[in-house]
């Protein structure tokens, strides 16, 4: 109806509104071409992936998956020809460039870290996050502003000034290289965001229901648990999926202090070689596997982000 | 008066829930408020003094130092504030600073232009229009270190896709440039990543603030038959400001850090064209291994985002208030 009124301020009109879904459809197509293109080329061959001019019409092939999870080596081609038939696809691929499968790569077990380090963290982040969220939106804390400020404040210190004092510590507590480790180190950074975050949520359910439930007898523990968690799950979904989110991503921490055993699989991705160079199909296979949790959860998130990076201030 | 007295009654149930042993507290099962809160605070507070604020004053004595993490058996010497006075005299960290400062500089002016500009038209809401706002928001949900490997490959000369669509428009020849291996372009490259990751932030934020805007001002000017360049210098802007400058610091802060994507992009390079801050610090501290130094270097960077913390929260707080 809205639409009809001859002159609307508050209603933008008809030609401004078609210049701008034209000129925004655009930006966000051309803001995808990177991540397309990383997509694409994980179904690649090789040969394919580093072509001038670059390939938009290819052979799809599973080279790149079958590379990112297998380890190869060359072969003679009588060696190859002397095999059986081969078992799965993988093996038929790689055959054809006259390799064999030798063993499996990193990459489920670096995968398998950054499963375990970031709903480890996760959970303890939000756990903590959640009681604290509650005694400052619920109490007068004394210096509360203060202690707020300074559980935001670790949040922003540089990654890299933070990493030369744990490195020492960690050496000394036999932390370093542990998942338990990354995990607490992850909680640390983590647990500002979730207070933060988690508090707005609590602020906005009214202190009325738990005044009513305690005036039934309810004590405050369990006011806590029966009244107010209850209304706070959408809050603790979405901070949980932003403090999954940064613990999926984290780099800096994760290359200074894990080498082998507690590797997550952003600091592995880089390094994946194959011969002569880096296996782009294989990388990007492996970039693609990691990156579809994230866009699964941008999309489940799209109401809270503003929430999100913002600590809990802005809420729309 | 009642102030006083309700505060010595919270300070003796304080004393009692100190007194009090947790499993006992809970069969008695009406813990006081003041037991509650600091149960619930406690090891939030606990976990960050031990994780971040420990290391940190540990941090600070190394600084005056000249330990070295990887001679566990050298002496280690006082060396009170050299390292200090080394760090603000050496021509390399200032160097490091003018990259860090030459990248913090262009990728939030573009991002804010940018940003603003599409959150300006996303503000149009036309048809689809959420549905166009979430995909645009997708790159910086991303790993910086992942989008930084990735670009690495858009960005390989001849056969990357990024210098195959430059030659497409302008006609220069595909070897005639190289992005991340010039001294020239490396520091824009690095931008244009940055820029390509970080728009949707701004864009986000300013999004939130065009849309506090109340629409009766906006009837209002029509009243007055402002003009639409007039509303939008005097009512528009100024109304997200506080939203933009939101948006403006985080981003400092956070490429003022900036660490992973740089790092996978360029290592720094070529030579240290591209070698910010944290690059140089992990560089000292990990590479020459030059505890002491770094750490003081490291103590010099955090008082200085300390300090736009400072500043974010309250800019936090303002926006708040709307």
């Amino acid at each position: 109806m809205s639409s009809n009124a001859a002159h609307s301020v508050v209603e933008p009109s008809n030609t401004s509104k078609s210049v701008a879904s034209i000129l925004v459809v655009l930006y966000a197509l051309i803001t995808m071409i990177p991540l397309f293109w990383i997509v694409i080329t994980g179904f690649k061959s090789p040969p394919d992936s580093i072509s001038y001019p670059p390939k938009i019409v290819f052979e799809p092939t599973l080279e790149g998956y079958c590379n990112l999870f297998t380890t190869r080596s060359r072969q003679t081609r009588e060696y190859v020809a002397a095999l059986g038939p081969p078992e799965g696809i993988c093996e038929e691929i790689t055959r054809k460039r006259q390799m064999v499968i030798v063993g499996k790569s990193n990459y489920w077990p670096r995968f398998q870290n950054s499963l375990i380090i970031a709903f480890g963290s996760t959970i303890l982040a939000v756990f903590l996050g959640t009681l604290t969220a509650y005694g400052f939106s619920r109490f007068k804390v004394p210096l509360a502003d203060d202690l707020l400020f300074f559980i935001l404040s670790t949040r922003m210190m540089p990654p890299i000034a933070v990493a030369v004092p744990i490195y020492l510590m960690y050496r000394k507590l036999g932390l370093s290289d542990t998942a338990l480790g990354m995990i607490l180190l992850y909680t640390a950074v983590n647990v500002s965001l979730a207070v933060w975050l988690l508090k707005g949520f609590m602020d906005e359910i009214p202190r009325e229901y738990e005044e009513a439930a305690m005036i039934d007898g309810y004590t405050r523990l369990q006011s806590f648990w029966k009244v107010v968690l209850p209304q706070a799950t959408t809050g603790i979904a979405a901070t949980a999926i932003f403090c999954l989110i940064f613990a999926w991503n984290e780099y800096a921490f994760a290359v200074l202090l894990t080498s082998g055993s507690a590797q997550t699989a952003p600091p592995f991705i880089p390094t994946i070689i194959g011969e002569g160079g880096l296996d782009w199909p294989a990388v990007a296979a492996g970039t693609t596997i990691f990156v579809v949790p994230i866009l699964v959860f941008t999309i489940l998130l799209r109401k809270q982000l503003l929430r999100g990076i913002t600590f809990g201030a802005v809420r729309k | 008066m009642a102030q006083a007295k309700s505060s010595i009654l919270e300070r003796s149930a304080d004393k009692a829930a100190a007194l009090t042993p947790a499993r006992m507290s809970r069969s008695i099962k009406g813990l006081s408020d003041r037991a509650v809160a600091w149960w619930f605070i406690a090891p939030t507070i606990i976990l960050l003094l031990a994780i971040n604020i420990f290391p940190l004053i540990w941090a600070v004595k190394l600084s005056f130092t000249n330990y070295k993490a990887n001679r566990l058996n050298a002496v280690v010497k006082d060396v009170g504030l050299r390292n200090y006075e080394r760090i603000l005299t050496d021509p390399d960290i200032w160097l490091a600073m003018q990259a860090t400062a030459h990248f913090v500089f262009w990728t939030i002016f573009l991002q804010t232009l940018i940003g603003f500009a599409l959150a300006y038209l996303i503000d149009r809401k036309f048809r689809g229009h959420a549905f166009w706002t979430t995909i645009i928001l997708i790159p910086m949900m991303l790993s910086p270190a992942v989008v930084g490997n990735f670009w690495r490959f858009l960005y390989q000369p001849q056969i990357g896709l990024f210098n195959y669509i430059v030659t497409f428009f302008t006609g220069a020849e595909p070897s005639s440039f190289q992005m991340l291996g010039s001294v020239d372009l490396a520091p824009w490259a690095i931008v244009i990543v940055d820029t390509w990751m970080w728009t949707p932030y701004v864009m986000l934020i300013c999004l939130a603030g065009l849309r506090s805007i109340p629409d009766y001002i906006y009837e209002a000017a029509e009243v007055d038959r402002a003009s639409n360049w007039r509303r939008f210098w005097s009512i528009t802007l100024p109304m997200a400001l506080p939203f933009i400058m939101l948006a403006v610091l985080f981003r400092g802060i956070e490429n003022f850090k900036m660490f992973d994507m740089v790092t996978l992009l360029t290592g720094g390079g070529p030579g240290s064209t591209t070698e910010v801050a944290s690059i140089t610090l992990k560089r000292e501290a990990f590479e020459k291994w030059r505890t002491g130094y770094s750490s003081a270097f490291a103590i010099i960077l955090f008082v200085a985002v300390f300090g736009l913390a400072n500043i974010y929260v309250k800019a936090l707080n303002r926006v708040k208030q709307r």
